[in-house]
């Protein structure tokens, strides 16, 4: 029981986190139709603005400034990059975010170098918030929870009870007829692709200090916000949000059990050689690829997706 | 115009050309992580041989009166990579490689040096490896163009788990570590040593996770405390160290881990003081162990590399001894420098380093240390600006490191 709650407390934390990653990328796919693998450069770059920027003026300020400054390189970037690419139609897009990934890693290799800069959690939020059976939660992870759970909030009252909100999701389906009603659509469009850039950037700025700020955190988190993404089903938030949580609590949970493959296959009356390489593997091994074997499988059997909505 | 400057070019290049080949220079390919996850760990090290080639042979005369040079060729933590990069290297003239981080790239190099050195008798390459632990590397898979510096796991067990043996306070352990080759042999010998020397000592969970990848250790220390384990072995190192001790600290885990790594890399910043007397570390050196030229030595650097602790104090003896085996054997031939450097005795700071000839195996001193309060005594200096250092709590004699071999070896 304490074991349970512990690590679904644990699954929580990380879905929500993947959330934060994963929220921007659905949010501009749902919106431009534009997959940006380049995603979780941006989440990289919120990271380190947010150390240069802790290391002058504090923390604070960073978790404000950082995002608001990738989302602006997030803009540029559409406005002189994608703008032009997207002529010559998705594939141009496509490979256009890829170069940009290694473009991105490369520029913070020069500024920042290859090591990991020391990007430290706040002293207030360094501690304990409290003790569940003896293991304690750190108040860190609790303001994770809170950014992310508030993040999530704020995006659909944006999207839905606001009038920027409509007009956005009015250019995402009648584009000509909003443009004709005076509205200049492609900025709306580099609005929405600066705003889920600057979500990366958020996500970055608190997942920086939570685990490691280095130029590989990027290449670390770029596949397994797309399982997100493919999972919840493209385009749609409360997907993303959803498949987060469970793959949040899937690989929590994989890594608790203590069952081996030979188990696994026993319980379906399929008995493994003993001693083969397989068979010695256990659950917890697996665990990093449990999402991937879940987005193969969902794109086989539900190809749009938990609540996606559409095929694609 | 566009021809006049292409000839320009030609020249400028040719005469470069002309100006390497002057000032020659011994140069050694170190072939590890450059970029990737483990960067630092990587970036750390090169720093370290570039240093000790710099200060303790560069000052001090050189090879016969040339350079000693370190050039950096990028792995990525990769086998496949590792062996690119060795042709990248051989195609430049390299005669000596050095790797360490990563038993799997170094078992991908013993295989291709080897593979080379029987094509090419006339060309041949040494490898020199630092830190690559497994021990099939100086037992069934030994060669006679590969050389450790490091002690292998399995002295590095045999030490830790006499140690553990005393210690009636221990009667749980967990094990947990990267899966690749390294993590399996931890775990293995963790097991056999144990249940050789202390057989009350349960094993209450053992975890491998993949190397480089785990963002969020809390799971596994979730699982940890499950266990009720009272000591965690492992044999992680760099950022899967660093992290599964912050997620330790976290959750407020009360467990005592025995580490190969802790000392450096970014990990004592990670431990700060929620380390204290709860981690240990098995190393051949470290900044408390009483020395005459390395304590100077460890804190030029560490002023000179702000953010990178001096850590490898096995990077200064290979260096020495490759220095020494060159000048003795007059000759910077591989096959020359191999056999000067069977048998070498090695007085360094700590000791003797002996390479055994029968394994090509470095035997020094090692030492068992614990996260303490810096203390100005014993804990002299602490590590990583945390305010906490390494307080030896035991002395291995280059004597009692020594373990039998099964290596035979082709000699050519």
């Amino acid at each position: 029981m304490e074991f349970v709650v512990i690590s679904l407390l644990n699954g929580i934390t990380y879905g929500l986190l993947l959330f934060m990653l994963s929220s921007g990328l659905t949010l501009i796919f749902s919106m431009m139709g534009i997959l940006n693998f380049a995603h979780a450069s941006f989440y990289m770059l919120g990271a380190y603005f947010a150390y240069q920027i802790s290391t002058w003026i504090g923390f604070w300020p960073g978790l404000l400034v950082a995002p608001l400054l990738v989302g602006a390189v997030g803009a540029a970037v559409e406005r002189y990059g994608l703008r032009r690419a997207h002529r010559f139609g998705h594939v141009a897009e496509l490979l256009f975010t890829f170069g940009l990934a290694f473009l991105v890693e490369e520029i913070v290799h020069l500024i920042w170098g290859k090591v990991a800069v020391d990007y430290r959690i706040p002293e207030e939020l360094d501690g304990t918030l409290f003790s569940l059976f003896d293991t304690d939660f750190p108040i860190y992870k609790g303001f994770m929870m809170l950014i992310s759970v508030g993040m999530l909030v704020a995006l659909y009252a944006l999207l839905t009870r606001t009038r920027i909100g409509l007009i956005i999701q009015a250019a995402l389906t009648k584009p000509d007829m909003v443009e004709a009603l005076g509205h200049n659509v492609p900025r709306i469009f580099m609005l929405v692709f600066g705003g889920g850039t600057a979500l990366a950037g958020l996500a970055g700025v608190i997942g920086g200090n939570a685990f490691v700020t280095e130029p590989g955190m990027a290449a670390a988190v770029g596949s397994i916000v797309f399982v997100v993404v493919v999972v919840g089903g493209l385009g749609s938030l409360g997907g993303a949000f959803v498949a987060s949580l469970l793959i949040g609590c899937i690989q929590t949970f994989s890594v608790a059990m203590t069952l081996s493959i030979t188990d696994v296959f026993a319980v379906v009356g399929i008995a493994l050689p003993e001693g083969s390489q397989v068979a010695r593997l256990t659950i917890t091994q697996l665990a990093p690829v449990l999402p991937y074997m879940l987005m193969v499988a969902i794109l086989i059997f539900r190809p749009r997706g938990l609540m996606g909505a559409r095929e694609s | 115009m566009k021809s006049s400057f292409v000839k320009r070019l030609t020249l400028a290049a040719s005469l470069m050309l002309i100006g390497g080949s002057a000032a020659a220079q011994v140069k050694i390919a170190y072939i590890d992580p450059l970029s990737g996850p483990f960067a630092n760990v990587g970036d750390a090290g090169l720093k370290g041989f570039k240093e000790a080639a710099e200060i303790l042979v560069n000052q001090k005369g050189g090879i016969m009166g040339q350079k000693l040079e370190f050039v950096g060729f990028d792995n990525k933590g990769s086998p496949q990579e590792s062996q690119i990069q060795l042709k990248a290297a051989i195609d430049q003239g390299f005669r000596f490689i050095t790797q360490g981080n990563g038993s799997g790239a170094a078992h991908s190099l013993i295989d291709a040096v080897n593979k080379w050195n029987a094509r090419n008798p006339d060309k041949t390459v040494l490898f020199f490896n630092y830190a690559a632990v497994d021990p099939t590397l100086t037992n069934e898979k030994c060669s006679f163009w590969h050389f450790r510096f490091d002690a292998n796991t399995e002295m590095k067990m045999e030490a830790i788990s006499n140690f553990m043996e005393k210690d009636k306070k221990i009667k749980k352990v967990f094990i947990i570590g990267q899966d690749y080759a390294h993590g399996h042999q931890v775990a293995k010998y963790t097991k056999e040593m144990l249940a050789k020397k202390r057989k009350d000592i349960k094993i209450v969970g053992e975890d491998l996770h993949p190397i480089g990848r785990v963002k969020d250790f809390a799971p596994y220390i979730a699982k940890i405390k499950k266990s009720g384990a009272d000591t965690v072995m492992t044999g992680n190192w760099g950022n899967d160290l660093s992290l599964l001790i912050k997620a330790a600290k976290d959750a407020g885990l009360k467990a005592r881990f025995f580490t190969y790594y802790a000392g450096g890399l970014g990990t004592p910043q990670a431990m700060g003081a929620a380390g204290e007397n709860q981690v240990l570390q098995l190393t051949e050196w470290h900044m408390n162990v009483p020395t005459k030229n390395t304590e100077k030595f460890a804190l030029d650097f560490n002023k000179k590399y702000p953010g990178i602790w001096f850590y490898y104090l096995r990077v200064n003896n290979m260096v020495e001894m490759v220095a020494k085996a060159m000048n003795t054997a007059k000759s910077t031939d591989p096959k020359a420098v191999a056999l000067a450097l069977e048998d070498m005795r090695f007085q360094n700071d700590t000791g003797e380093v002996w390479m055994r000839k029968s394994d090509h195996q470095a035997m020094q001193p090692l030492y068992i240390s614990i996260f303490s309060k810096k203390d100005g005594k014993t804990v002299k200096h602490d590590s990583e600006g945390t305010g906490y250092g390494w307080k030896t709590l035991a002395t291995i004699s280059q004597r009692d490191s020594q373990l039998p071999t099964s290596c035979i070896m082709e000699r050519p």
